[in-house]
């Protein structure tokens, strides 16, 4: 059972299917009301996955992400707006400049950020959240301020509005997934890995660590800076508050650990979960505070019942079974740690 | 010249307050080494209790109030840390985190329900009555709040080095696994500890909510200061937290008034930057060196 759900074929099978169906979203479902869920979900599976790469890969949670998905967008919007691009599929092609732009931003945030670890490091990134949001706010002459920033409006019927947006999300969540699962077979991603199990050990090795970790952390932004463009055109006019939303960098957390935190599909699992509920709740309790009641209650029931997250609770269970199934019934968690133990005396 | 010290004045008078709330967030982080995102919702909270007690028919005084919101948000957080920060057992130090932001919003989401999401304030007497010192116009409620800061301060201060369970806490501050071995009930004194903090907490926002107007959503800015303000003092330095607190709050006030009131709060961040920068581990912090 285990062998047949990790072989290449399966796996492979399994990966195309997923994407076919995912191409096909918006051919059966047409209206708006569930392409806007859709081009939601798509985007957050990108941004999970590619927060992933620092969070879950490097260990350096981050809370600060929201100020890349903003800046992104604002840098985007400024873009267009300067180079007068009209609405349509060729903003699409300006994306990855604010991608490039959002990664500058990373290196100095990362610059700073990046010197300190563990708690003071999570402080850090809510920080420069905020600061982002108020230059964002104060820059008046350049983003507009309070006022917002308005994006060129594309000239499609409401009908198919949502659909290249869909596929434009759903594209970056693919990017995304490429990189991430690019970077776990690496050894820049054993690098990492090495790193969020114990720096100093990784460094006395001769990991890179400073390098590895400013690394991550710039991929990590400007993937989530690209995807912020995006979000930035789809809604066509953010203001601070709305672009750089804590609540955006806190969702994309609460995905991953959902999900499982390091693995590769957990972002996508926790993302495809908790994106439409969170959607439902908005759209049914949004207007009292009763939707940050719920969400908040969700949030606290799966971090208590599920640390891990879920692809690692249910490959434990999986690779337990097979354990049990291998060696028969009675290896249970027997006396074999403690005989190791005399064997192998600690240094 | 009279602006920039009448700004000193107040940046002292104000830094109090913020003092009391970082001192409750590092004695927090310093006994479990949790960061607790929720501490301006708590904050925020205590000054909605205040609120409810002050527009009731009782009509209580909000200073007077704290002798019924102290206890109740003391056992409020003894509560939490027993239901959700007690059961985290792995990776304590970013679970923390989300729980106590996941606490941040369900407070939140219940004051926008109750009170709806307007801004109040509360209003007393010597909120709008001020005094003359120096050809200085210095509201009453400044002086009664710093004192009542200074007070609570204090008291935290002499439990903290003056008492058998205070010297518990400090141990458990310094190593929790030797103080257990010791025979310090580690679990009893981080509930403790966690509920001294969130009664600080309520204090705080007596005087923040006396100083400034509040909405539910008021707990990002003020969350986002206060951990400001205990990175630049070194985590779980209470000394580092006061003195954080005074400096960053003169600086702002400062900013305010020498470059203009809209970048105040961006030179409050750009200090954290520069301490970073010179000093990562912040003014009475350790150099952490192994994960904690």
């Amino acid at each position: 059972m285990t062998r047949l759900a990790t072989s290449a074929p399966v796996k492979f099978g399994a990966l195309a299917v997923a994407v076919v169906l995912a191409l096909l979203v918006p051919v059966f479902a047409v209206d708006p009301a569930t392409t806007n869920i859709a081009v939601f979900t798509a985007m957050y599976v990108g941004l999970a996955t590619a927060w992933n790469i620092m969070g879950g890969y490097t260990g350096y949670i981050s809370l600060g992400h929201a100020a890349f998905f903003g800046f992104g967008a604002y840098a985007f919007g400024l873009v267009l707006a300067h180079l007068g691009v009209a609405g349509g599929y060729e903003p699409f092609l300006f994306v990855p400049v604010a991608g490039v732009l959002t990664a500058f931003l990373a290196v100095a945030i990362g610059w700073i950020a990046l010197r300190t670890r563990a708690a003071t490091f999570v402080i850090v990134t809510i920080a420069m959240m905020f600061m982002v949001q108020l230059l964002a706010e104060n820059l008046v002459g350049l983003t507009g301020g309070g006022a917002g920033l308005s994006f060129p409006v594309p000239p499609w019927s409401g009908d198919f509005y949502n659909t290249p947006f869909y596929y434009a999300m759903l594209l970056m969540a693919l990017v995304a997934l490429a990189i991430s699962w690019w970077i776990r077979r690496s050894k820049f991603g054993l690098g990492l890995l090495a790193i969020r199990d114990d720096e100093d050990k990784a460094l006395a090795v001769g990991v890179p660590a400073h390098a590895y970790k400013l690394t991550a952390f710039i991929i990590s932004a400007a993937l989530v800076g690209m995807i912020g463009a995006l979000y930035g055109y789809y809604v066509t006019y953010i203001y601070p508050q709305f672009a750089i939303d804590p609540l955006v960098g806190l969702s994309i957390v609460l995905m991953v650990f959902l999900g499982g935190l390091g693995t590769l599909w957990g972002p996508v699992l926790g993302a495809l979960i908790l994106e439409p509920a969170q959607l439902w709740l908005a759209y049914n309790f949004g207007a009292s505070g009763l939707y940050l009641v719920f969400y908040a209650a969700v949030f606290l029931v799966v971090i208590i019942l599920m640390p891990r997250g879920i692809v690692p609770s249910v490959l434990s269970l999986i690779s337990r079974m097979s354990n049990r199934q291998a060696v028969g019934p009675s290896d249970a968690a027997g006396p074999a740690p403690d005989t190791r133990a005399i064997a192998e005396p600690s240094p | 010249m009279t602006l920039i010290l009448e700004a000193v004045i107040f940046g002292v008078l104000t830094g109090g307050v913020y003092a009391l709330m970082a001192s409750g967030l590092t004695l927090i982080f310093g006994v479990m080494r949790i960061i607790n995102v929720g501490h301006g919702a708590l904050v925020i909270l205590g000054a909605y209790l205040s609120y409810a007690l002050l527009s009731s028919g009782a009509h209580i005084d909000p200073f007077v109030s704290l002798l019924i919101t102290m206890p109740a948000m003391f056992i409020l957080g003894v509560v939490l840390q027993v239901a959700f920060i007690r059961p985290l057992k792995d990776d304590r130090e970013a679970l923390s985190v989300l729980v106590t932001y996941a606490v941040a919003l369900g407070i939140e989401g219940l004051l926008g329900f109750i009170f709806t999401n307007n801004f109040v304030q509360l209003n007393a007497w010597y909120e709008t009555a001020s005094f003359a010192i120096f050809g200085f116009h210095i509201a009453y409620v400044y002086v009664f709040g710093f004192g009542l800061c200074v007070a609570i301060l204090g008291a935290m201060f002499l439990l903290l080095y003056r008492t058998p369970f205070g010297a518990a806490i400090r141990a458990t501050m310094l190593n929790r696994t030797a103080a257990q071995l010791v025979g310090v009930n580690v679990d009893r004194v981080s509930a403790v500890a966690f509920g001294i903090g969130v009664a600080t907490a309520a204090a705080g926002g007596v005087v923040f909510g006396l100083t400034n107007s509040f909405d539910p959503g008021s707990h990002y800015d003020l969350i986002s200061r206060l951990l400001t303000i205990i990175v630049l003092g070194g985590l779980g330095s209470l000394r580092g937290a006061i003195i954080g607190a005074v400096v960053m709050l003169i600086v702002e006030d400062v900013a305010a008034v020498v470059i203009s009131p809209v970048w105040a709060s961006f030179a409050f961040f750009v200090i954290l930057v520069v301490v970073l920068v010179v000093r990562p581990q912040g003014l009475y912090g350790i150099r952490v060196r192994e994960r904690i």
